[in-house]
């Protein structure tokens, strides 16, 4: 049982792509997209003013603002600009002022707004109310604290998935589970040693990309590391139960890539690795929250944004369990040994 | 372990089943299959590591890796060696848990003349230690050198069974003489007048010849000799060898040895 587990281990990390996609890929990712999606705020907004008369003073108004940069476009070069999105609104000048802008983009309302106010205040526009802004950035509330748990669940899926799939399939193509069979080791060892060796591996994934949000995005852990520990050894666990349920009859690594594919795109998808959930409609969102992906998603985000404690998470943790235990019970009855 | 179609298997006096009853016989055998290809990435120790991990009792890596001649290997990966080496790792993957019963199916096929020889040497050792090996072969000549009884298979049934000797025996004569002519075909009185001459056995006709069995080679090959010059063909090919278990295969199939 350890020299099976140990010999997994030792085909895997010999395996160089295969380190790549489990190690370093999310890393890649995670470094892509958290570059991406920085947040920095809204920033300043582009703002077009037509050319005409009285063009250079309300430009000047707008770009007085912290917010704002205007710039003096004629018509055609400033309806090019609003339409790809360069510029979030256009001021034609005159008597009443036109703003043109598209009212579904965030950006342009929010620009709306700021145009108006300052070139009203411009005018001589008073407050009539005082107001004082108290700001205040809520934590874990960016998109790469978002993103980091939710890569975290996926790296475990599909880790689980690939590393237990194609090892059990290939050693089926090679006839090496038929040579195994002809010796009196015990069935049920070789398939605990996937998921033994899934442990080791686990650590490694685990620790690399939690220290990489953390190093390079701050991206904090605020519940317990155990806690954290133990919901990834039992996603582990299950989605290493789904992989030999997948592999248990496929004959052909052409076979059992589609079969994972087919368990995986899915659930990348739905489950809300990259975008919450809830944007889908809402009778979908029980089936969604069904799958162990997204239970896992739920949990770890629970513990690591939110620092929820192990008592409040068990419901995505008994169904994140159930389909491990539910896939490794079946993948033993139907498991093709030669 | 491919499911009987009919009957029972009983090994070593134990029936072949699943579980508890299954797992102490795999103790007592060791197998090499012809399809297995082991694991690429793992060197040889490791993967004799794993075998060994298998039963209660084995050898150590390095007495196996002795067996077979592999020491130098040890640390080498599988996909880095040659077709004989590796065939020579399944055998020691099969050799390490100390069996009783030593399966090899097809250990030679595809291998040089250096690496059947040397495999040859690994299970004569084996048998001296009193091991008891099972071997399937298209080599005729392996089995005449290796065994001490012989079965021939054909479709699946067992034709003939007995020591090499027996089964030589049994074609009731100890020399084979092939022949060809210039001309090419054979006539078929020619092949009665042969069939009628003292000490020839049997004659069988191919595409490439004539091939008869004979009992007293000093007698029939002048005779043969005499009857050709007599009808005025000449010879484009003689040979005789003694009599193998290529000629009794061939005799009881009818056939050439097929590649199934």
């Amino acid at each position: 049982m350890y020299q099976l587990a140990l010999s997994r281990m030792r085909e895997f990390y010999r395996e160089p792509e295969a380190v790549f996609w489990v190690f370093g890929f999310p890393i890649v990712l995670a470094f892509a997209l958290g570059l991406a999606f920085r947040n920095t705020g809204p920033g300043r907004l582009q703002v077009g003013v037509v050319a005409g008369p009285g063009d250079s003073a309300v430009a000047a108004v707008l770009d007085s603002s912290p917010r704002l940069v205007a710039t003096v476009l004629d018509t055609a070069t400033a309806r090019l600009r609003l339409r790809t999105g360069r510029v979030a609104l256009v001021v034609i000048p005159g008597d009443p002022v036109v703003y043109r802008y598209d009212s579904t983009r965030t950006e342009s309302g929010l620009a709306r707004l700021e145009v108006d106010e300052v070139l009203q205040r411009a005018r001589g526009r008073k407050d009539l109310v005082a107001v004082r802004d108290d700001r205040a950035v809520a934590r874990g509330s960016r998109y790469i604290d978002f993103l980091i748990p939710g890569l975290l669940g996926m790296n475990l899926l599909g880790s689980g998935i690939w590393g237990v799939g194609f090892s059990v399939v290939q050693a089926r193509q090679r006839k090496l589970l038929k040579r195994y069979m002809a010796t009196p080791m015990r069935r049920s060892h070789y398939l605990l040693s996937f998921i033994l060796s899934r442990l080791v591996f686990l650590i490694v994934e685990v620790v690399a990309l939690v220290g990489f949000g953390w190093l390079l995005f701050g991206v904090a852990v605020r519940g317990s590391f155990v806690t954290l520990a133990g919901i990834t050894i039992l996603g582990s666990f299950s989605f290493a139960g789904l992989g030999l349920l997948v592999a248990s009859r496929a004959k052909t690594i052409e076979g059992v890539s589609g079969l994972m594919n087919l368990v995986m795109l899915p659930m990348w998808i739905l489950s809300g690795t990259f975008f919450s959930y809830a944007r889908f409609p809402d009778a979908m969102i029980p089936f969604v929250k069904a799958l162990p992906l997204t239970a896992l998603n739920d949990a770890l985000r629970a513990v690591m944004i939110d620092g929820a404690a192990v008592t409040s998470l068990g419901t995505p943790l008994a169904i994140v369990g159930a389909w491990g235990a539910v896939s490794f019970v079946v993948a033993l009855k139907i498991f093709r040994w030669r | 372990m491919t499911p009987p179609d009919s009957g029972d298997v009983e090994i070593l006096g134990t029936p072949w089943r699943e579980g508890a009853a299954g797992r102490a016989l795999r103790e007592r055998l060791g197998i090499q299959l012809q399809e297995t290809q082991l694991a690429d990435k793992l060197t040889v120790s490791e993967v004799l590591a794993l075998f060994r991990s298998f039963y209660r009792q084995s050898h150590t890596v390095e007495e196996v890796l002795a067996l077979v001649e592999l020491e130098e290997k040890r640390k080498a990966r599988v996909v880095t060696l040659s077709g004989g080496q590796k065939q020579r790792l399944a055998v020691a993957c099969a050799l390490v848990s100390k069996p009783e019963l030593l399966f090899l199916d097809e250990p030679t096929t595809g291998l040089d003349p250096q690496s059947r020889r040397q495999l040859w040497e690994i299970i004569r050792r084996f048998r001296a230690a009193g091991g008891t090996v099972l071997l399937t072969t298209h080599y005729m000549e392996e089995a005449e050198r290796l065994c001490d009884r012989v079965a021939i298979m054909d479709h699946g049934k067992i034709i003939a069974l007995g020591t090499p000797k027996e089964l030589i025996a049994s074609l009731g004569a100890d020399h084979v003489v092939d022949f060809a002519l210039t001309e090419g075909g054979i006539s078929q009185d020619l092949v009665e007048v042969l069939r009628q001459m003292g000490g020839v056995n049997a004659v069988r006709t191919g595409s490439d010849g004539v091939s008869l069995t004979v009992v007293e080679l000093h007698r029939a090959l002048p005779a043969l000799l005499a009857l050709l010059q007599q009808r005025g063909v000449e010879l484009s090919l003689l040979t005789t060898h003694h009599a193998t278990l290529d000629d009794v295969f061939v005799a009881l199939t009818g056939r050439q040895l097929r590649d199934t």
